[in-house]
């Protein structure tokens, strides 16, 4: 399933638009960068509240698929303005974690 | 191949450069076609030690070396050193402060996850005087 097809079935909101044909092939929930740097993978859909600066560096790093911010935890300004510039996907839902990954589990 | 090197100067307290130097490398290793796997481990173990440098050493500087066989970085600063490295080594242990865990660091990653994603690890640390990592990616 692709990022756009994970938007238009689940509905959840786009903030900043990468690469929408990429692949998802899972998911990863996590808030602390240390953590997710080291276990999320390429193509993988994150599911946090982190929508700081550095969540977007470790998106890049990582290649995961799309940013999630659960329960429409709030995105800075100057990480929105970086993942513009990096091709960096966020979204947004109401869901929390484990409501958003259930969704998402359902569709992979 | 000839040899690539790179050198990135990392600022102190700068949250919103770090990832700079280790998103450089990495668009860098991509060119090359160097493997996912390996663009992966120096992505994780450089970024890793930029924010080091941030929250605990005021900054530093880092070599990277590309050459056919491997990615050789050094990593050096001039913060006040690591004082009890076999702590600082184990997974969870963090002197970050809670200023910079709000940020969602401070999980006591670091340094772990850089031995984990590198190959060959070297530390050399003086309370005072800095820190340097040796730190060697082989491609795979």
């Amino acid at each position: 399933m692709t990022v756009q097809t994970l938007v238009e079935e689940l509905g959840w909101t786009i903030l900043t638009e990468g690469d929408l044909t990429k692949e998802v092939t899972g998911c990863y929930c996590g808030d602390l960068l240390s953590w997710v740097m080291s276990k999320a993978q390429d193509g993988d859909c994150w599911l946090t509240v982190m929508g700081n600066i550095n969540a977007v560096a470790v998106a890049v790093l990582t290649d995961c698929a799309c940013i999630v911010l659960t329960e429409h935890a709030a995105l800075d300004e100057d990480a929105k303005a970086r993942a513009a510039q990096q091709g960096v996907t966020i979204l947004t839902t109401e869901l929390n974690a484990y409501q958003a990954a259930v969704a998402l589990s359902e569709r992979l | 191949m000839e040899s690539i090197k790179l050198h990135y100067d990392v600022s102190a307290d700068d949250f919103t450069r770090a990832g700079a130097a280790s998103g450089d490398v990495k668009r860098t290793l991509k060119q090359l076609g160097v493997s996912p796997a390996t663009t992966r481990n120096v992505a994780v173990a450089m970024y890793e030690g930029e924010i080091n440098m941030v929250i605990h050493a005021g900054g530093g500087e880092i070599d990277v070396e590309i050459t056919e066989d491997a990615i050789r970085m050094v990593l050096a600063d001039h913060g006040p050193g690591i004082e009890n490295v076999e702590l600082a080594m184990k997974e969870g242990y963090s002197t970050a402060p809670d200023n910079i865990r709000c940020l969602g660091f401070g999980a006591g990653m670091g340094l772990p996850n850089i031995k984990k994603y590198s190959d060959e690890f070297k530390l050399e640390t003086e309370l005072g005087v800095g820190t340097t990592l040796y730190l060697t990616v082989y491609m795979k």
